[in-house]
């Protein structure tokens, strides 16, 4: 995966120089070790700016709505599928578009690192293929990266992009691996209390900064129901309550259209695990309108449809 | 003023001791990060860190406080008028405060206690508290307080400063309130010259291992337009997803919403922190917004810590150094950088 | 003000006059609950005070009285929000919050001895109204040289304070010229147009005058060059802004415009202040 990055200079300068495009979204290394920055280029000489390591965790799609300009953008296996997502919900034209397709061996997961090296500050990361080393004050240390995956990462089934216009490599095989819902069995498994006990928990360090929301590139409201004031739907102190509310609410606007891409945990500075919410819902859509989100350009997301088999136990 | 030494053991008794009499608040150790909590019984401070990921300023100025409550029940004589809500400020000790946090404190100062109002919460809180800071020995690479008129060991806003020698501390009373305090310990151990010039030399060894440097020295001779101008602010401004991650985390912003929040008849009156990332901070209630564009809240922040705040107080810029941002922001967004950028514009 | 700033004054509605007839803008004479508050209670025209309502939330609304004015506070509230919506359905007798007096006013030492030219457009002429009442008093009327208001809105329905701007166009010692920008009114005797156009027809010097400028920002954008064709320079020039506030002081930080707080710094400033600010208001 590595290799990607000469690759996805060499298309975005040619897009560029060809003015095929008028800007290219993608990665810039970032300042820190583990890190990199979205960045949006528009003149060729720019172009090796483009960056691409195991650190591109966030989702480029949520630069998309409401552009204007012919885009060239990278797009990991997720992140073509909120593109596909946008397209479907109108907030870009596929017209707009050339996708640079990234076929994905999972990102790492910046937060694993750290705490593999039990909070030390991790000052120079070396990527190989497989290998990730990492180096600090005292320690040096090398490990296989897909042992240090993003969660969303390890259970991913389609880290090919669903949709692209070009690749920058050949296409990895997909996990064959057929649950990846294990973990949200466990909880359903829970007593409500137990649930309650469990989602209360994992959302009391909150400071409602709104990263999970404003990385997720579906929370695209011009005005996001929890920001609104009149009418006012949510208090706007950190009462659980409203915290709460938030979460959940947050949750339900993204059924049916989520692609767990992980960006949402990836941002949350009090790593909360908020995928804990979308994921259930997830497994309900898939579950009982078969729906996996952003795997079409045709297809709209099943709350937002109807057909006369839909599930309807719920009524009574 | 006095320095002592202090054993590692008995700085353990001694702020246990304190607990008696003050609230104490120190560093802990809770899921994967440090914080500041009160301790109680058996807690102790975990000062094996280099920073809390969220600042002690929610210490005095907490995320959301009960300013005002009222009642709406109109059999109530006192019906519909506010009321402060009632509040205790009893002493308290913050223990193992980094330096660049206590600076940050004296830099939000200058605006909840200004020559023409005084915030009565932040004011009284900050009266009630006496601050034990723990020196830097090792600055993370990502910590630039020593171009921001700070410093591992800077003593600005501390009563106490303690150094960390390994087995002992040695701990330098800089105010009065810090004497005091540090006399209810009964320590005995002045400290020698010997621990006095391992002290100095700490300090140099961790001013001189901050490897982060950002050039400020031109911020206060720019023309303001000309920086609000510069051409640079989209593309620092692209990546941003106006969370409120930097200002949140951040020890030195200070912006607030106020908020009624009603139940039945019992209402508060609320103050909540609100952040210059949000649209709907500056939203007017005709709809128009004066900065309805993300790259205009991005240079807002930037612009009010390193331009607005330098023009305004005369006190350097609204930045620490503490690297908070620089670490958390979910798109990398780099402080250091746009220090740059405006310095040498 | 009392020790926390934040905590407003008793208040009682006193009257409530409705404005407009598109009902939209109502005037609430505001009386204080306790003499003290009452007296120590000083403003000056181009103030402002923040309107408490328990359960609501508070808003900034300019000072429409004149200090000479005694016993009561006058807001003239434009229904647009959660606040302002729910002070629209209260009655006389019910009870407020006032908080103030906030921000600074109009440069009454440097406009002695001067002429001054007030022109207002819509709703923005509240603290407008408190300036032109303040300078017409007895005790104040020798410290200024020729008054001249230009003040207009859409429709005649949609002007502020109608029967005291009968009052004054018949007046001598101030020069009225109302205006609206259409009417279909058959009685109407007063100027039809927009209020830059007949400032450019009425005032013909900046000879020692200033001006108080407020109004729509589509109002000042064409007012400020016909201002300047007669030679008003932007020191001259002065003007109240509105902004998104909450706590009034200059403490919770979002009203700025650069380094200022239209609460505290402002609302009031001079074109020439305003030159030296980001346009971001």
């Amino acid at each position: 995966m590595i290799a990607y990055g000469e690759k996805i200079r060499e298309i975005a300068k040619k897009l560029l120089a060809e003015e095929r495009v008028d800007l290219i979204i993608g990665f810039k290394q970032g300042t820190l070790p583990l890190m990199t920055e979205p960045v949006m280029i528009k003149e060729p000489e720019k172009t090796d700016q483009l960056y691409w390591s195991s650190f591109c965790s966030m989702n480029l799609a949520n630069y998309l709505p409401k552009r204007k300009e012919k885009i060239g953008i990278i797009a990991k296996g997720c992140d073509s599928r909120n593109i596909a997502v946008h397209i479907v919900e109108n907030q870009i034209q596929r017209e707009q578009l050339y996708i640079i397709g990234v076929p994905c061996t999972g990102m790492v997961d910046r937060r694993k690192i750290q705490s593999l090296v039990d909070g030390k500050e991790v000052r120079e990361a070396i990527e190989s293929d497989e290998e990730l080393t990492i180096k600090g004050n005292g320690f040096e240390q090398t490990v296989k990266k897909i042992d240090y995956l993003q969660d969303n990462c390890i259970t991913c089934m389609h880290r090919n992009p669903v949709i692209h216009d070009e690749l920058v490599g050949d296409l990895v095989e997909e996990r064959k691996d057929p649950d990846p819902y294990d973990d949200v069995k466990e909880i359903e498994e829970l007593a409500p209390n137990e649930k309650w006990e469990l989602y209360s928990n994992l959302i009391k360090d909150c400071t409602r900064c709104y990263a999970c929301r404003n990385a997720c590139p579906l929370c695209y409201c011009p005005t996001c129901f929890v920001d609104e004031a009149d009418p006012q739907w949510v208090g706007k102190s950190i009462d659980p309550t409203d915290t709460m509310t938030f979460h959940i609410l947050r949750a339900f606007h993204c059924a049916g259209r989520c692609t767990d891409c992980g960006a949402c945990q990836q941002a949350c500075p009090v790593d909360i695990n908020v995928r804990l919410f979308t994921r259930k819902l997830n497994k309900d859509a898939l579950e009982l309108y078969g729906c996996e989100a952003g795997l079409s350009i045709e297809e709209r997301p099943p709350l937002d449809t109807y057909q006369p088999d839909d599930y309807d136990k719920f009524i009574r | 003023m006095s320095e002592t030494v202090i054993t590692r053991e008995e700085i353990k008794e001694f702020i246990k001791s304190l607990q008696g009499s003050y609230e104490v608040f120190a560093p802990v150790r809770e899921g994967g990060y440090h914080r500041f909590k009160q301790l109680t019984g058996d807690e102790a401070a975990d000062l094996d860190f280099s920073n809390t990921r969220l600042s002690p300023k929610s210490l005095l100025f907490p995320q959301s406080e009960r300013m005002f409550e009222f009642t709406l029940d109109e059999t109530n004589e006192d019906s519909h008028i506010l009321k402060e809500t009632p509040k205790e400020y009893p002493p308290a000790v913050v223990f193992g405060i980094r330096p660049c946090d206590a600076k940050a404190l004296r830099l939000v100062n200058v605006n909840f206690d200004n020559p023409e109002f005084t915030d009565p919460w932040w004011a009284k809180r900050l009266d009630s508290m006496t601050f034990i800071g723990l020196g830097c020995n090792d600055p993370c690479s990502t910590c630039f307080c020593t171009s921001v008129g700070c410093g591992p060991f800077h003593e600005e806003g501390l009563d106490i400063l303690l150094f960390d020698l390994g087995e002992r501390y040695l701990a330098k009373a800089l105010t009065d309130k810090g004497e005091q305090l540090l006399g209810q310990g009964g320590f005995q151990e002045d400290a020698d010259v010997d621990t006095r010039k391992r002290a100095g030399e700490l300090k140099k060894e961790a001013e001189h291992k901050i490897s982060s440097h950002v050039p400020t020295d031109k911020l206060k001779d720019k023309d303001l337009l000309n920086l609000f101008d510069a051409p640079f602010w989209d593309e620092v401004a692209f990546a941003c997803i106006n969370c409120g991650t930097c200002t949140f985390l951040c020890p030195t912003c200070w912006c607030f919403d106020i908020q009624d929040e009603v139940s039945k008849n019992q209402g508060d009156r609320i103050r909540n922190w609100d952040s210059c990332m949000f649209p709907l901070f500056t939203l007017h209630a005709s709809g128009h917004n004066p900065r309805s564009e993300k790259v205009q809240r991005a240079r807002q922040r930037f612009m009010h810590k390193l331009k607005y705040y330098v023009d305004k107080y005369g006190n350097g810029v609204a930045c620490v150094g503490c690297g908070r941002c620089v670490n958390y922001c979910p798109v990398n967004i780099d402080i250091r950088e746009v220090f740059k950028l405006m310095n040498e514009w | 003000m009392s020790d926390n700033p934040y905590l407003p004054y008793r208040a009682r509605i006193e009257e409530i006059i409705t404005e407009t007839d598109d009902y939209n803008l109502k005037s609430f004479k505001l009386a204080f609950l306790n003499q003290e508050d009452e007296q120590q209670f000083h403003y000056t025209p181009g103030q402002f005070c923040e309107i408490s309502i328990a359960g609501k939330g508070e808003i900034p609304i300019g000072i429409a009285s004149s200090p000479t004015e005694k016993g009561f506070l006058l807001f003239t509230v434009n229904k647009t929000g959660v606040v302002t919506r729910y002070l629209h359905n209260m009655k006389e007798g019910d009870m407020v919050g006032v908080r103030g007096p906030l921000g600074n006013w109009f440069p009454w030492e440097a406009m002695e001895g001067k002429n001054v030219v007030v022109i207002g457009g819509g709703f923005a002429f509240t603290t407008l109204r408190s300036s032109i009442v303040f300078m017409l008093h007895p005790d104040n009327r020798s410290k200024f040289k020729d008054i001249t208001v230009v003040y207009g809105a859409r429709s005649p329905g949609l002007l502020l304070y109608k029967e005291e701007l009968w009052e004054w166009e018949k007046r001598d010692d101030v020069n009225v010229h109302i205006t609206v920008d259409a009417t279909e009114d058959p009685e109407w005797q007063y100027n039809v147009g927009f209020v830059p156009t007949i400032t450019e027809k009425k005032i013909t010097t900046s000879e020692n005058s200033y001006a108080l400028v407020c109004g729509p920002p589509i109002m000042i954008k064409f007012t400020q060059p016909v201002l300047e064709k007669v030679g008003f320079s932007p020191e001259q020039i002065i003007m109240s802004l509105e902004m998104r506030m909450k706590c009034g002081i200059g403490i919770c930080g979002r009203c700025n415009i650069g380094d200022k707080y239209v609460c505290k710094d402002g609302p009031v400033f001079s074109l020439a202040q305003l030159n030296e600010l980001p346009n971001e208001y």
